[in-house]
């Protein structure tokens, strides 16, 4: 399932499209930006609750397929810019990390 | 692609919005040279990482990276304050790092593991009072394009 599908699925808020046609290959929770680097895969959807720029500096970095933001957290204005310019999906849900990952587990 | 590439770049310290910048622009550089995907993914985390700390713990450096044929180097040197315990400094999960740095999502003391999981070869120099220097190997296959 690509990234644009999941996010229908999961009726995701769109902060910014970005690269859409991704494949998600699975998914990697947590807000420590060198935990991520060590252990995203490539193609995960990350979910965190950090909203700042380096979030996006981490995801191109890291690969993932994209970003969600739980908890309803909104993206601080940097972040979304640097999302914009670098083409990271980035989303958003009123969901927990562990409720967002439960329902990712029925889609992919 | 067998010509040797040298890359430099100053590294501000304390500048949060600009970190990263470096390795940002280095992984678009390598990606323009036939290195393979994955190998391109170590090297700009190791490049951030070590980018990251200068900013965060030594306000600022310089990085030097030579992409030759068979291997990339990256050398960080800084003036910061320097690490007393090397050792110490390289297990998961030890970190200085304040509470404001920690808030943006730094301080999981994951950096230099990083640095070391994702490199051939890495090595670290320190004196307190003096500076860091960090060096990291990352082997390219032969016969690339
Ligand atoms: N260039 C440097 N100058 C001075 N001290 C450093 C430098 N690099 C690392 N250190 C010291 O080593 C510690 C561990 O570094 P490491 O990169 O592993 O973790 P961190 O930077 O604290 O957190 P993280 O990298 O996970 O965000 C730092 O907290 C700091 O005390
Ligand atoms: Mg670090």
């Amino acid at each position: 399932m690509n990234v644009k599908q999941l996010a229908e699925a999961l009726k995701l808020k769109t902060y910014n499209a970005g690269a859409q046609d991704r494949e998600v290959a699975g998914c990697y929770i947590g807000d420590l930006l060198s935990r991520v680097m060590s252990r995203a895969d490539r193609g995960d959807l990350w979910i965190t609750i950090m909203p700042n720029i380096n979030v996006a500096a981490v995801a191109v970095l890291s690969e993932v397929s994209c970003v969600v933001l739980a908890e309803d957290v909104t993206p601080d204005a940097e972040l979304l810019e640097k999302c914009v310019k670098e083409n990271v999906a980035l989303y958003g849900s009123v969901l927990s990390a562990y409720a967002l990952a439960c329902e990712i587990n029925k889609v992919i | 692609m067998t010509e040797q590439l040298v890359l430099n770049y100053s590294i501000a310290g304390d500048d949060f919005t600009k970190a990263g910048e470096a390795a940002a622009d280095f992984k678009t550089v390598l990606k323009k040279t036939g290195v393979p995907p994955d190998i391109i993914r170590r090297a700009a985390i190791c490049m951030y990482e070590g980018e990251i700390n200068m900013v965060i713990h030594a306000d600022g450096g310089d990085a030097e990276i030579i992409i030759g044929a068979d291997k990339i180097e990256i050398i960080l040197a800084d003036r910061g304050p320097g690490i007393p315990d090397i050792e110490l400094a390289m297990q998961e999960g030890y970190t200085t790092a304040p509470e404001n740095i920690r808030s943006l999502g730094f301080g999981a003391g994951m950096g230099l593991p990083n640095m070391k999981r994702y490199s051939d070869g890495f090595d670290i120099k320190s004196a307190p009072g003096v500076g860091t220097t960090v060096k990291m190997t990352i082997m390219l296959p032969k016969n690339r394009e």
